[in-house]
């Protein structure tokens, strides 16, 4: 359990600059999300953490100790690969207890702990299998199994659940979140999913080209995006943007408005628009609109809504929940 | 389908088949060649030949080359295709493909400097020179086939390791060496039986002390004229070991080959 600090952090691989100084605190016991577009550095990032890349320039401080110039080994980390990264010629026993062999425990208390890890994870029965006989859901959880062993003092997971169908990615969401709970233990998870990061964090951190664009909690990031790539990245579907005469009239160069604040009434409103096509969900429907005055649209209406291609309504924006951008894509508050 | 893989598959082996069997007949009927089934079974060739030159001295000759020379050129390999496949530089793909380009060029073309030298200094039919040329000649292959196969080792199990805490030499012991193993046993093989089968050279460079089966193949095909189930008979004792060796190790490559297929 500990207190992860960035200072300055940059990373350069030759003349590509890939983190470009980021300051960050990672509080301790928290759940830390770092989510951005693919390419955006954010594996980078965790890797800086974890010490298998070494800092351009910058600072990296644990619990108040700099480790910026420790390996991996050192710094007491533990990490879950995409990839699980399972030790393909050990038995699950033995991949779970390798972190506690390598840090000459007895071999009583590795099988102690080697077992209470087994059972946290409902690993029991596969013990002395080898990790090509498990499933993908399995081998995520052996990978979990080997992070847990040794009381690190931070996890670090590295999109673990991108491999796992859908089924299994909820259900798996929900076990790390436990394991968060019932460890207390800071955690640091990278993903490019964002229902992810709404949904486990307690803070994201959104990255956009090797910079920090925001730091907050889900909702501060939802509801009070702080630049136009925020608004944009956080929420599903997407935020409708619109420039030009209405923008201006709300002193913006951009306003921003998102599908669940867009009302649909029938052709005699303010903004006509035509639906271009729906997508039915059966809890919502999502309608994608034409309108001459703001483009294309896209409106979420709660429940199952009759809308056929071609069909003309109006649209109402809720005046409360537009945002407000600048030129340079800052938030007008 | 099945029928023309079959097919191929009977062509393809006839020949050996056909050296197996006449080694068996007596040289009158080995030379009908109509007849694939000898009416006299015998085992004189055998006898005859092992009497006239000493199959064991060849055979010993055959294994200290291939084994040699391959031992030797892992020694050689295994730094180098660690290096290009964990670390490498801009010009690593360069050099594989330099190295594998040496092999392009036919053999001939460096085989007179290569005896005029050993003629020179007296280094024709003596073991260390012709398995020093064994070595030079397959170090390449090994290169490339020791490189594809560290190359499959996945960087995250490398990190992973040293997450966990794994010293450099731990991570090397516990985690690379069982990993690398199978591929490092299956280059081993297929180069000794490369080596072993390799009669350009040896045939040239070798004369009686040093000479491996190889010479001792070809000393049945020339001069006395044809004696098919003589040569036959050689031909069999010389590639019974290897393929022996090659049957008993292919079960334990098949399994050692599987059991780094996890990602
Ligand atoms: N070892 C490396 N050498 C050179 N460039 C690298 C290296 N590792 C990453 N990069 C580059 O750094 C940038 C950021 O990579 P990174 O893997 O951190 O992205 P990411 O945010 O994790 O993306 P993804 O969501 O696709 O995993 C990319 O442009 C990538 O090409
Ligand atoms: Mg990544």
């Amino acid at each position: 359990m500990s207190r992860i600090e960035l200072n300055a952090v940059r990373k350069n691989f030759g003349t590509l600059s890939v983190i470009n100084g980021v300051d960050l605190d990672i509080y301790d016991g928290g759940f830390t999300v770092f989510v951005g577009p693919s390419g955006c550095g954010k594996s980078t990032l965790l890797r800086l953490i974890a010490g298998l890349e070494d800092l351009t320039s910058g600072h990296i401080l644990i619990d108040g100790r700099d480790v910026t110039e420790l390996g991996p080994a050192q710094r007491e980390l533990a990490m879950v690969f995409q990839s699980y990264a399972l030790y393909p010629h050990m038995s699950v026993r033995n991949n779970i207890g390798f972190p506690l062999k390598m840090a000459k425990q007895s071999e009583a208390v590795i099988d102690a702990k080697v077992r209470k890890a087994a059972e946290t994870l409902n690993l029991k029965d596969f013990l002395d299998r080898r990790p090509g006989q498990l499933s993908g859901g399995q081998r995520q959880r052996v990978a979990i199994g080997r992070a847990i062993v040794r009381e690190p003092k931070a996890f670090l997971f590295d999109e673990p659940l991108s491999n796992l169908d859908a089924a299994l990615r909820v259900q798996m969401r929900l076990e790390i979140m436990q394991l968060h709970k019932s460890l207390g233990a800071t955690m640091v998870y990278v993903t490019h999913d964002q229902v992810e990061a709404m949904t486990m964090a307690d803070r994201i951190v959104v990255l956009n080209q090797g910079r920090v664009e925001q730091v907050g909690s889900p909702l501060e990031l939802y509801d009070r995006p702080k630049t136009l790539f925020v608004a944009g990245f956080i929420g599903s579907p997407k935020m409708n943007f619109i420039s030009g005469a209405l923008a201006s009239k709300h002193g913006a160069a951009t306003i921003g408005i998102r599908p669940e604040h867009v009302q649909i009434g029938d052709a005699s409103g303010a903004i006509h628009a035509t639906i271009r096509i729906a997508e039915h969900l059966g809890s919502d429907t999502f309608i994608h609109v034409d309108s001459a005055d703001l483009g294309a649209m896209t409106v979420r209406a709660t429940g199952n809504i009759e809308a056929a291609p071609g069909t003309a309504l109006s649209l109402t924006l809720d005046p409360a929940r537009i945002h407000r951008f600048d030129a340079s894509g800052q938030a007008i508050f | 389908m099945t029928l023309v893989a079959w097919t191929i598959g009977i062509l393809m082996f006839w020949p050996i088949l056909w050296t197996f069997l006449t080694s068996f007949k007596t040289e009158q009927d080995a030379v009908l060649m109509s007849q694939l089934f000898s009416t006299g079974w015998t085992f004189e060739n055998f006898g005859i030949v092992q009497e006239r030159s000493d199959y064991l001295r060849f055979a010993m000759n055959s294994v200290i080359i291939a084994f040699g020379s391959t031992l030797l050129c892992l020694l050689f390999a295994i730094p180098a295709a660690w290096s290009m496949a964990f670390s490498p530089s801009k010009r690593t793909k360069d050099t594989l493909l330099w190295m594998l380009s040496t092999k392009m060029m036919p053999p001939v073309g460096a085989l007179l400097p290569i005896y005029l030298i050993f003629k020179e200094y007296r280094l024709i039919d003596q073991h260390i020179p012709v398995l020093i040329i064994m070595f030079m000649l397959n170090l390449p292959l090994v290169v490339w086939m020791l490189f594809t196969y560290f190359k499959e080792i996945p960087v995250d199990i490398l990190e992973a390791a040293r997450m966990d805490g794994a010293g450099i030499w731990q991570e090397l012991s516990r985690v690379l060496a069982p990993m690398a193993l199978p591929g490092i046993a299956s280059t081993f093989l297929l180069n000794v039986i490369l080596a072993w089968n390799e009669a350009f050279w040896t045939l040239k460079l070798t004369d009686v002390h040093a000479a491996p089966l190889t010479v001792f193949i070809a000393s049945y095909s020339s001069p006395e004229g044809l004696f098919w189930a003589k040569l036959s008979a050689a031909s069999t004792m010389a590639i019974a070991p290897i393929l022996i060796l090659g049957w008993f190790s292919q079960t334990q490559l098949v399994r050692g080959l599987t059991f780094g297929a996890v990602k």
